[in-house]
């Protein structure tokens, strides 16, 4: 849907950015720019919207040249969303969202609602619309700059390195509402970072660039850790590349039943790793029942591992038997208990794969 | 002394009539004005050029500093003799004591201006042209709206300063505040130069005042510091 042929990008001062790079961004899905600093993805990024022309070769959106449109025109119809979020200090949330729409030439009252329902879809209220950017905290102003990107309805977004300036929490929330977002409106969204496990997170493709523009590898996330196509793509993509592997890996394993009690229940001594659940049976803890029994008390839990989702990858899985208490993985269905999971059988599902 | 300056302020007869403090408080603003307006005409659009584009940035500096050190009193004399034989009546002193205002006062203007438009978060600058913004609404919808704080800092500097500087037209005949200070000297009553002296700096505090609305109303809240937290 985005087609670099042949980009090549040389500064005024001789500086090659991009050489050569022939790339082909599928249409709707999330498709992650990543490698070391300076190897030329936001150069890469920017000749997209004609931020930055390139020297020789030409970019396509639909079959159609970028550079047979007038860039301001072009960038009106493409989102764009960058590290610090560059909001406008003397405009308010919601005008600083209004931006696109009415530089397009909507109406007020068009633009408005256009911008406040942009502003719902990345978590943001009518009172915070209102404020400035300077009474937002680094992360919301970053989800402003989110829905000002979207408040359009731009079919291609683009994004540089949007959540590096944002603590690592926050992080993770924006990049669950981007890849939401992704999915609930189809867009297409090409995303730059030198993060290689954001890239992988994120990236239905990744594009894994080297020093002077070059594209060292085009792949699916899995495949980049599969098989990395040469050293580079190896050492950059980590050490625990196979480990991390396994977060695309489905596994077959069937979780077993697990003894679980609600507080106040007695528990008889000898029993062993008894899980605790509310009255719904979603899990609140571990209780160790082996030297001990009695009506199960909130001082007598154990705090849960990270829960698996039913279906989860072998990573996840395995995770949750490796952070819990009992040793035993806590699969969960809708928020309850659907029974609990070994390192063993994870391994053994592993082993019997490919 | 203190009691003679304080008779002839409060005296009615001080205050009424074509030469009394209020008509040539009128007469004062009246210069002050025209020169502020004059000079804003000519440093603000070459400020925001300067810092928009960032061309010419060493010129601006370096007219600005050139401009602060013109003694007054000497362009003053000097424009009179050059435009005495070329003009007639009132204008031929009226514009040399313009032109001394005029100089004076671009260089804060230009300065603030020039500042305002390049202390712009280039974020902001890099999203405004990413987002499809042409030059000029870049300049008009982000860069003049930023830089409005320092503009407005440069237009009350430059204020305050006409409005001092001002004086120096009843040196060459003109009417203004000016006068009870070289009429006072002229005839020894030195409760008038000091009740004049004190009228202009009454007059320059409340310009500065009412300009301080006026920057209130122009710069957005969400530029103030107040608002951040
Ligand atoms: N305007 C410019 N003029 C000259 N050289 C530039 C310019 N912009 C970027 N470069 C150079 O081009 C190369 C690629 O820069 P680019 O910003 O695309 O890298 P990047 O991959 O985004 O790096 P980072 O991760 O640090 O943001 C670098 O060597 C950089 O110094
Ligand atoms: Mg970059």
């Amino acid at each position: 849907m985005i087609r670099f042929e042949s980009v090549t990008k040389r500064y005024a001062d001789g500086t090659v950015a991009v050489d050569g790079l022939d790339l082909e961004v599928p249409g709707g899905g999330i498709t992650v720019l990543v490698g070391p600093s300076g190897c030329g993805k936001t150069t890469s990024l920017r000749m997209i919207n004609r931020m930055v022309e390139p020297s020789s070769g030409r970019i396509l959106i639909h079959d159609r040249d970028v550079a047979d449109r007038p860039p301001a025109q072009l960038r009106r119809s493409i989102g764009y969303v960058i590290q610090h979020a560059g909001l406008f200090p003397h405009r308010t949330v919601l005008a600083n969202v209004m931006t696109v729409p009415r530089l397009l030439g909507w109406d007020r009252g068009r633009a408005r609602a256009a911008a406040m329902e942009s502003l719902e879809k990345v978590g943001l209220t009518a009172d915070q619309a209102r404020r400035y950017p300077t009474q937002l905290s680094g992360g919301q102003q970053q989800r402003v700059g989110v829905a000002r990107a979207l408040a359009s309805g731009p079919e291609v977004v683009l994004m540089d390195e949007p959540f590096s300036a944002v603590d690592p929490i926050v992080r993770a929330e924006l990049q669950d509402e981007v890849r939401r977002l992704q999915r609930e409106l189809g867009i297409t969204v090409v995303l730059v970072t030198h993060d290689i496990d954001e890239a992988l997170s994120l990236g239905d493709m990744v594009a894994v660039m080297r020093q002077g523009g070059h594209l060292a590898q085009f792949a699916h996330p899995a495949e980049l850790l599969a098989e990395p196509a040469d050293d580079f793509v190896a050492t950059f993509v980590g050490r625990d590349r196979g480990y991390r592997a396994l977060g695309f890996v489905d596994v077959a394993v069937t979780p077993s039943p697990v003894l679980t009690a609600r507080l106040g229940e007695s528990v008889p001594a000898g029993t062993g790793w008894v899980l605790a659940v509310d009255e719904v049976g979603a899990p609140i803890g571990w209780a160790d029942a082996t030297g001990w029994g009695g009506p199960l008390t909130d001082s007598r839990l154990h705090r849960l591992g990270t829960l698996a989702p039913a279906g989860a990858s072998a990573r996840t899985l395995l995770d949750a038997v490796l952070s819990s208490p009992s040793r035993r993985g806590v699969v969960v269905e809708d928020g309850r208990v659907v029974g609990t999971v070994g390192a063993d059988e994870v391994l053994r599902a592993l082993g019997t794969l490919r | 002394m203190i009691v003679s300056v304080w008779e002839w302020l409060v005296d009615p007869a001080s205050w009424s009539g074509p030469g009394g403090i209020l008509a040539q408080s009128l007469a004062h603003l009246r210069y002050s004005f025209i020169a502020l307006l004059v000079a804003a005409l000519v440093a603000v659009p070459v400020g925001l050029w300067v810092g928009h584009t960032g061309r010419g940035r060493w010129l601006a500096v370096n007219i600005a500093g050139a401009f602060r050190a013109i003694p007054s009193l000497g362009v003053l004399f000097v424009a009179v003799l050059l435009l005495l034989p070329r003009l007639r009546g009132e204008l031929a002193f009226e514009l040399p004591a313009l032109i001394v205002l005029v100089l004076l006062a671009v260089p804060p203007i230009l300065s603030g201006t020039y500042a305002g438009v390049q202390a712009t978060d280039p974020a902001a600058r890099d999203a405004a042209r990413g987002m499809g913004m042409t030059g000029a609404q870049v300049l008009r919808q982000v860069e003049v709206p930023g830089a409005m704080p320092l503009i407005m800092s440069g237009l009350r500097a430059a204020m305050l300063q006409i409005i001092g500087t001002a004086t120096i037209a009843a040196v060459v005949g003109m009417g203004g505040l000016g006068r009870f200070l070289i009429d006072g000297q002229a005839s020894r009553d030195y409760a008038q130069m000091a009740g004049g002296a004190l009228v202009v700096a009454a007059l320059a505090l409340a310009v500065d005042q009412a300009l301080a609305l006026v920057q209130r109303a122009l710069v957005s809240p969400g530029l103030s510091t107040a608002s951040a937290r």
